[in-house]
């Protein structure tokens, strides 16, 4: 009996861990993976899409659909911005880096004068239960979930739709697409906007838990950053098992020492992974390692 | 003689602007009214000179790495931190006598560049491309701010010295130059100016040599392509992580001269906005130069002073639409576009002239 609660605890744990890095890590690494952008941004679409959530719910709505509209909302704005900055400097990929950074200034900054230092959280759902002395949040379990119909839905969309297909001929010869008739250029805004929407869920998803700041992009950047790092280029071969194990590196080093720990220990492992393998979990699978 | 003028034909060459008679009056003259400033002006307001002339080795350091190495790292701050964390440190359990804080200066720095040594061995020799470099040093950076903002308890100490959390660390002694009978101690004023601005001009004109030098000329080669430099036999990770620490102690310099200057240290001097500031500087003035740099990171930060005292909400959101224009347009930076400007003038009136 005890330690069947260890054991859940622990899975719970885990299970937390995964639907963090792993739905805070998706839109980064669709954007990545398939333009090869870095959106500094990223952090601030979560943002956008955690805002829209709660003012939604504040204004009466259920909270999927609140979410759903937090989602679209982030889609459209990371359509905006390709169109306006991320377009014309798809051949300059540092300067992309500096770019979005510079669009995370103006949005963090921008944020905190238009809506205020803080705003009303909205209620975590579904109330909790209980396994021998410890209570669990059932949201934290719709989390994991969700990171997992993320994944899928993700898979989906790329292999078996007519979009996943022209997006992948364009990733791995965009001339070749073109040629093909392909309107790359649609295909790239398309995913972009898929990036931002993915973070905007992200961030709708995660807007019960936590207290809404203008800053709060930051929270979720260095995981989804060491997530894709580790993963590299591809969602599915990299992201997934990625967040698989750093969840385990975090999960146990947080019960171990406590939340700051379990950052420190991603940051390691990432330290060591980037020196073992530079294109991370995905490239070592595809064997692209030179 | 003619080994002042070898040394002085090192100064100039293809990795840097800014050659010729024309250009070292241009120098001479500056650094004229830079030395003579404090007999025109106000404490408080040399004092404030100090601390634009601290930030420009950040800046010189991000140049280094960005512009001339082509390796773009947002952790700049991380060693900016790390070394005013240590001068902080061996000050406050060692206190200033027999000139300590001199050497404080030197270990802090060092410890930056030992970090570095660390950091840049995982990173270039797992040969990580550009872009995700940039991810590992912003990663490393925020971590280290977040570690710093929670040492508020009181177990948190290095000997007598508290870390204080997200507070920082305060009241740590200024420069203090021992002198026979009364040491000279160096406020953020008069004195520590001609200090600061002595550092300055060496660091730069030892960067210019260092630049032109054939090391410059190697990681320039690197930037451009780091297949051919390879080819032609060069250690590519080698004289990336020689770089990236150069850089690195830039950044310690910088954050100690900022310690001594304020007389603390906080971790949000490593967060997010204060990594992206002087990424803003140096792309706006030029990264691929020096005399850009400078110029660009004193430029912006009088303009985003003045901003913050007319409206200080929105010079963060100008400052960020700032980079992007920036990025969009003049990719080079404003202040090495007007410069190359006028030299192509220059060249055009001379000529005519002859």
């Amino acid at each position: 009996m005890d330690i069947a609660t260890h054991v859940f605890s622990a899975l719970y744990q885990f299970g937390d861990a995964f639907a963090f890095l792993v739905l805070s890590a998706c839109g980064l690494a669709v954007i990545f993976g398939m333009m090869g952008v870095i959106n500094l941004a990223h952090g601030e679409f979560i943002m956008c899409g955690a805002y829209v959530t709660a003012a939604t719910v504040h204004a009466g709505l259920p909270l999927p659909l609140g979410i759903l509209a937090g989602t679209i909302v982030s889609a459209l704005v990371g359509v905006v911005v390709e169109l306006a900055v991320i377009r014309h400097l798809y051949d300059r990929p540092l300067d992309t880096i500096v770019a979005t950074w510079g669009l995370s200034l103006i949005a963090t900054q921008g944020t905190l004068i238009m809506v205020g230092s803080t705003m009303a959280g909205v209620g975590t759902p579904f109330g909790s239960f209980q396994v021998g002395d410890y209570s669990y949040s059932i949201y934290r379990i719709v989390l994991f979930c969700a990171a997992l119909g993320v994944l899928a839905a993700l898979y989906a969309l790329f292999n078996w739709t007519r979009f996943g297909v022209l997006a992948r001929a364009t990733i791995q010869v965009p001339h070749m697409a073109a040629a093909l008739g392909v309107d790359t250029r649609l295909i790239y805004s398309l995913t972009f906007a898929c990036g931002a929407g993915l973070a905007g869920l992200a961030g709708g998803l995660y807007a019960p838990t936590m207290t809404l700041v203008p800053t709060m992009g930051a929270t979720f950047i260095m995981e989804a950053f060491v997530t894709v790092v580790i993963g590299g280029a591809d969602v599915f071969l990299g992201t997934a098992p990625a967040g698989g194990v750093l969840a385990v590196v975090k999960s146990v080093m947080t019960s171990w020492q406590g939340q700051l720990f379990g950052q420190i220990g991603l940051l390691v492992a990432v330290i060591i992974v980037v020196r073992v393998l530079p294109k991370g979990i995905s490239g070592f699978v595809l064997r692209e390692r030179t | 003689m003619t080994g002042f003028l070898s040394l002085f034909r090192r100064l100039e060459g293809p990795q840097t602007v800014g050659r010729g008679p024309g250009f070292w009056s241009l120098f001479a003259l500056v650094l004229a009214v830079a030395l003579a400033y404090p007999l025109f002006s106000d404490g408080y307001t040399v004092g404030n000179t100090v601390y634009f002339f601290v930030w420009v080795f950040i800046a010189l350091s991000l140049c280094v790495i960005w512009g001339y190495g082509g390796s773009l790292s947002f952790g700049q701050t991380a060693f900016f931190g790390i070394a005013g964390y240590g001068y902080g440190v061996l000050t406050i359990n060692f206190g200033s006598a027999y000139g300590f804080t001199l050497l404080a200066l030197v270990i802090a720095v060092a410890i930056a560049a030992l970090v570095a040594v660390l950091l840049g061995y995982f990173m270039f020799f797992g040969r990580i491309a550009g872009v995700f470099l940039g991810i590992v040093t912003l990663a490393v950076t925020l971590m280290l701010e977040r570690f710093m903002a929670q040492t508020a308890g009181p177990e948190w100490h290095i000997g007598s010295a508290r870390l204080n959390g997200f507070n920082g660390m305060s009241a740590m002694p200024p420069l203090t130059i021992p002198w026979p009978g009364e040491p000279i101690v160096l406020f953020a004023d008069v004195g520590l100016y001609y200090l600061v601005l002595g550092l300055l001009v060496f660091v730069y004109l030892a960067l210019r040599i260092l630049m032109n030098s054939s090391f410059g000329n190697i990681i320039v080669a690197i930037r451009e392509n780091p297949e051919r430099a390879e080819m032609l036999g060069y250690d590519v990770r080698k004289y990336q992580l020689i770089t990236f620490v150069i850089g690195a102690a830039l950044a310690g310099l910088s954050g100690v001269l900022y310690t001594v200057w304020g007389q603390y240290i906080t971790p949000s001097s490593m967060g997010m906005t204060a990594a992206a500031l002087p990424l803003i500087w140096v792309a706006v003035g030029g990264r691929s130069d020096l005399t850009s740099t400078v110029i660009g990171t004193l430029v912006v930060l009088a303009a985003f002073q003045a901003l913050t005292i007319y409206g200080s909400q929105y010079a963060l959101v100008f400052m960020g639409v700032l980079l992007v224009l920036t990025v969009l347009i003049a990719p080079n930076g404003l202040v090495l576009g007007v410069m190359n400007w006028l030299g192509r003038i220059a060249t055009r009136l001379t000529q005519r002239a002859g």
